[in-house]
């Protein structure tokens, strides 16, 4: 039951390429990484693409397919019909480094700015206790396979490079909500949010809960979640009193 | 073109659970330290893990304690272990832990708060701490926040979050290059751009991981192909127990973009069971003897058994992976497997739809994803699958190092501490504790270094034309002969092996050395995989020719290793361990026996006689029972 | 192929694609269909707002409830109280209108809906906006749509009248079509209101430590549940808010003319 698909495979080195046209085989059961592999062994070996597992956990295989940001190895040939021509591109937020694999550094040094989940002092590994239900928010963000569709199909960033100094994308800012609803941390994050990584920016059209591979909630669970934290922080004048007389009351005391 | 230059004092390979441990100890005791990794970080093969890290915290059953968790890893390993490292593991897995919790981890909680912790085959008692069925997921993402943690202190130390630790990525390392018998650095290509580069670093760790790439079915990504190993040995080191590989039982073989993916057990022990192509539930017809009073004989009794364990034996589709894997193998063989090649594990006739989506919902979601298969409303095809290599670089038990100076191994790229087949969840937590202490070890080594050692110009320039070769050659395509060598391991030394079948292997072996000699890439050097591809085909053959010789001379079937034409266990073969080490030409493997040190008296008396009875010769057994006597 | 030099500036380019989206799919409908309802929705409400057909004992048009002038009768007034006198001449519904108004504007859901629909940024994912600046919520007027919570209180008082009106034409007209119109209205407007991502916050989104606060996670849980519908609620509801107010104005019209309305 194999066919000759047509697709189309954006190649080239840094961001010179074009889209190159391949006619090759499809079996039944495949994936469109299948297919990218089929085209290194028969008709171009040095076609690069970046992939690890092949089973959806590892988030290496980001590309865009037909436009839309996809991992290679979860997108199964059967959702396109015989005729239709595939177009396969790199991501399109992030510098091509040749291919369909694209230099990603932009997320790990956002992953830098991000402080680091802070215990409080004299708490010792065993000694941690939670309950379940106080675990699983941050639990679902955990999920993340850091793939950086999100960061990758995002318009602050997409559609506007300029952007990228102030914005640590939905992958970070998520991060920043799984930290600051960790039941054991005590890091202040919500300043931060919004002065240093840019949660104003996000505009909650949420195209990043939508190309998520793992179905995480980023816009519902972490992003709006966290700007109503910052809210409560800034924007809210009744605990902005409540701020101050409790401030006020401590110092005296 | 010059070749970029880095001094470190510990150069880590391999960015998996192991090599982050022992990155994040050697820099916290001080020492400048390197990662260096074939993929972006926090992408290696850890992530696949599901089941959890197996540690005796005792959260669940307060029985449970370092001695039964030793006790179940010696007994799973067919006493074939390196004792010592089966007692390290079984003692301070439950503080390496719950230090990644003090990092940030979130495992699941018990009632009271504490890390949960889930049932496992071979182990007595509840012991996995995990976090739904994506532990292994937590443990990479909690250990490379980690090393993030640290670099954000060095910033605010020393200015420079890549002072004291660094991760190159997408770095290849293909030499380990050496002063005298010492380590003196690591030699490798960034495969962004293709430029090489060479790390001056008195100690290295391994951490590289598998082999799995050497079998066409396989649970592995690509970047399992024995590279630690490899170099290792290409570097003076030895490797112990290559014949034993731990073929999980249950893969996906259908559709072939998915063939190998694992299926995890507890498909199994929420009732799916297992069918030929007749429907019949085999399982009960492959019984072994020493287990034929702990499982079910009838369908009626194994069904009983979910619902009431204590009055029940468990289904023998719950026997160790060993055994189920031998026997779809022996049903496909027979002609009644599945038409792809499989035999059929099945849940949906046996729990309601909405049922099987509450407890197994990554599984659900897998085969919806990946294979279009509804397991709701039919049979998943399965088959065994290459998973986990047990073998690997002989080391210290304590330090982790090599016979090589400098040179140290930690996780699945050791050998030793599983014996001849490993427990499911024994893997996350050999990588916590193995790690930390080949990190702690190489540190200790830097400081008994009266000198750093320096690595000769002539053997850079070597390790340069090495890597240049296939791209100065148009010749063979590299995929064809990867290929062929995935269709010999997987076909010859696969699960069943017979000394006819492994003979005809090594033939081939030595067929693909020389064709492989000869592979060209086309294209430049920026992110070419055929080349990328052709300079790994020398590590797979290596340790491909280590497996097939190791497996050829082991005349008995234990764990990992099945020898057709030897199919009983044999205590003196227990005695005996398997070493390969390169030959004196460098063209090949050469492999010698070494006695199996006897296991320390207080750790032997931790077991029953009747049971050491079934592993060990008479005359240990007399040792033994003067041991009792005193 | 030619071989770049690994650190030329081409090197840290994005991969040159001119086309603006290579999405194949018909993603041009979602941001067309918002359109075209919230466009229908706003000519709607202008008209009703200027409508006077707003009261037909006993049913009041949601869009001008609650009445807080004397230029109403006595009986669409709010327990029968009018505040702001007899000096408001100008339609009741301008009065009260900017609560669930403001309350709808600032919603998670109608900003994603309207930022894509109205504002393109974007119009879809993955497929470019035409504006060359973007600063989203981060600074005025923008930032404003962080008062939502404000607009969530009100919305509740709204949501509370809303469902005394559908009481009263429980107890003037229990068998009237008009009446379950509103109790059905009441219903979901309400809904809608619980679902809003600033009560879940309120409600116990805004803790750390789920289980020293058993009851509000309990609602929380609820609320969560509501929230997941969230979009789907905000569309019922205005619908049937807008159906409701509609046909209580063709009743008092006495365009609809029937036994039972």
């Amino acid at each position: 039951m194999s066919y000759k698909a047509k697709f189309r495979v954006w190649r080239g080195e840094g961001g010179e390429g074009r889209l190159e046209d391949f006619t090759v085989e499809v079996n039944e059961g495949e994936v469109v990484l299948d297919i990218i592999h089929r085209l290194q062994a028969t008709q171009a070996p040095d076609l690069a693409v970046r992939w690890n597992c092949k089973a959806g956990k590892c988030g290496s295989c980001s590309m865009e397919i037909n436009g839309r940001p996809r991992l290679g190895c979860m997108t199964r040939m059967s959702t396109f019909t015989e005729d239709e021509t595939i177009t396969v591109t790199p991501m399109r937020t992030f510098p091509v480094i040749k291919d369909l694999v694209t230099d990603v550094s932009f997320n790990y040094e956002k992953a830098r700015q991000i402080p680091s989940f802070t215990p409080p002092a004299g708490v010792n590994p065993g000694e941690y206790r939670m309950e379940q239900i106080d675990v699983e928010r941050s639990q679902e963000f955990r999920k993340c396979i850091e793939c950086f569709m999100c960061n990758n199909v995002c318009h602050v960033i997409r559609d506007h490079e300029e952007n990228k100094p102030g914005f640590a994308g939905p992958r970070f800012l998520m991060r920043i909500a799984e930290l600051d609803m960790h039941p054991y941390d005590v890091a202040d994050r919500k300043d931060a949010a919004q002065d240093e990584h840019g949660l104003g920016y996000c505009n909650i059209t949420k195209c990043c809960t939508e190309v998520c591979p793992e179905h995480i909630k980023i816009t519902d669970n972490a992003l709006i979640p966290m700007k109503e934290r910052v809210v409560d922080r800034r924007y809210d004048p009744l605990v902005w009193l409540g701020n101050k007389i409790f401030k006020r009351s401590t110092a005296k005391s | 073109m010059e070749i970029e230059r880095h001094e470190y004092d510990v150069v880590v390979i391999g960015a998996g659970g192991a090599g982050l441990r022992a990155a994040i100890e050697s820099r916290q005791q001080g020492k400048r330290t390197a990662i260096v990794c074939k993929s972006l970080f926090g992408k290696a093969h850890t992530v696949m893990a599901e089941g959890g890290a197996a540690a005796a915290m005792g959260n669940v059953n307060s029985s449970d304690n370092w001695m039964v968790h030793f006790r179940d890893t010696m007994r799973g390993g067919k006493f074939l272990n390196n004792w010592r490292m089966a007692e390290l593991h079984a003692k301070e897995a439950p503080d390496r832990v719950w230090e990644l919790e003090a990092w940030g981890a979130l495992f699941d909680r018990t009632k009271d708060g504490k890390i949960s912790q889930r049932n496992f085959g071979g182990h007595e008692y509840p012991r996995l701490a995990h976090v739904g069925d994506r532990t292994g997921l937590e443990l990479i993402r909690t250990l490379q926040q980690r090393v993030v943690a640290l670099q954000q202190e060095d910033e605010k130390l020393h200015g420079d979050a890549e002072a004291y630790i660094k991760v190159f990525q997408e770095c290849t390392v293909t030499r380990l290059l050496k002063d005298g018998d010492a380590v003196s650095g690591a030699f490798g290509y960034w495969r962004e751009n293709g430029r090489f580069v060479v790390f001056d670093a008195p100690a290295v760790v391994l951490a590289t991981g598998g082999i799995g790439k050497s079998y066409v079915v396989t649970s592995n990504s690509w970047e399992y192909t024995g590279d630690g190993h490899a170099l290792a040995l290409l570097a003076g080191a030895k490797l112990i127990n290559m014949e034993f590989i731990q073929f999980h039982p249950t893969g996906m073989v259908w559709p072939p973009s998915v063939r190998g993916i694992l299926v995890t057990e507890s498909v199994r022990g929420d009732g799916g069971v297992l069918r030929n192509s007749e429907g019949r539930r085999f399982m009960f017809d492959y019984i072994p003897d020493v287990f034929k009073d702990k499982y079910a004989t009838t369908e009626e009794e194994g069904d009983r058994w979910y619902t009431d364990q204590a009055n029940n034996r468990r289904p023998p589709e719950l026997l160790p992976r060993d055994e189920v894997a031998r026997a779809i193998n022996a049903e496909v063989k027979a002609g009644r497997g599945s038409p792809q090649g499989g035999v059929y594990l099945d849940v949906s006739t046996r729990l309601p739809a909405a049922e099987i989506i509450k407890r197994l919902p990554s599984m659900h979601h897998q085969f919806k994803e990946l294979a279009d298969v509804d397991i709701t409303q039919e049979p998943m095809q399965v088959g065994p699958t290459c998973h986990y290599i047990m073998g690997g670089v002989e080391v210290d038990a304590d330090t982790g190092q090599a016979c090589v100076p400098g040179l140290f191994a930690a996780g699945e790229v050791s050998g030793g501490m599983h014996g001849s087949n490993r427990l499911g969840g024994n893997s996350l937590s050999d990588l916590l504790v193995f790690g930390r202490r080949a990190g702690a070890g190489a540190a200790a080594y830097l400081d008994g270094l009266p000198s750093r050692p320096r690595s000769s110009e002539e053997a850079v320039a070597a390790a340069e034309a090495e890597a240049l070769a296939p791209l100065r050659r148009a010749g063979e395509n590299p995929y064809s002969v990867h290929h062929e060598l995935q269709r010999t391991m997987n076909e010859l030394v696969g699960i069943i092996r017979r000394s006819g079948e492994i003979t005809e292997a090594l033939e081939a072996v030595e067929k693909l050395k020389e064709r492989a000699q000869g592979v060209g890439a086309t294209g430049g050097r920026i992110y070419n995989p055929g080349w990328h591809l052709s300079l790994d085909l020398r590590n797979m053959l290596l340790v491909s020719e280590c497996v097939a010789k190791a497996a050829l001379l082991r005349e008995e079937s234990r764990g990992g290793h099945t020898r057709d034409d030897f199919p009983g266990m044999s205590a003196e073969w227990r005695r005996r361990i398997l070493r390969c080490s390169l030959s004196g030409d460098a063209s090949g493997v050469t492999v010698e026996e070494k006695a199996q040190p006897p296991m320390r008296d207080d750790l032997i008396t931790l077991f029953d006689r009747a049971e050491l009875a079934k592993y060990i010769t008479e005359e240990e057994l007399a040792d033994f029972d003067a041991l009792v006597k005193e | 192929m030619t071989q770049t030099t690994v650190d030329s500036p081409a090197r840290r380019q994005r991969a040159q694609i001119r086309e603006r989206t290579l999405r194949t799919d018909q993603w041009w409908r979602y941001p067309l269909v918002t359109f075209i309802i919230f466009t229908a929705f706003l000519v709607y409400a202008t008209w009703a707002i200027f409508d006077t057909s707003y009261f037909v004992s006993p049913y009041n048009a949601p869009f001008s409830s609650p009445c807080l002038a004397t230029s109403c009768p006595e009986e669409a007034r709010l327990f029968g109280f009018a505040p702001f006198g007899d000096w408001y001449t100008l339609p009741p519904g301008l009065l009260i209108l900017g609560l669930p108004a403001g309350f709808r504007f600032t919603c998670y859901y109608y900003r994603k809906a309207y930022y894509r629909g109205f504002w393109l940024s974007p119009p879809a994912c993955a497929v470019n906006e035409p504006h060359s600046k973007y600063t989203g919520e981060s600074r005025f007027p923008l930032i404003l749509q962080n008062v939502h919570r404000y607009f969530f209180y009100a919305a509740i008082v709204i949501g509370l009248i809303l469902a005394y009106d559908a009481v009263l034409a429980l107890i003037g007209k229990p068998w009237g079509l008009g009446t379950w119109i509103l109790v059905i209205n009441a219903v979901f407007i309400n809904l809608y209101t619980l679902s809003c991502h600033s009560c879940r916050h309120i409600t116990a989104g805004r803790l750390n430590h789920f289980s020293k606060h058993p009851v509000r996670y309990r609602a929380w849980g609820f609320v969560s549940k509501l929230n997941a519908k969230h979009q789907e609620l905000a569309l019922i509801s205005m619908f049937t808010v807008m159906g409701a107010d509609l046909y209580v104005r063709l009743v008092a019209k006495g365009i609809i003319n029937l036994p039972f309305a």
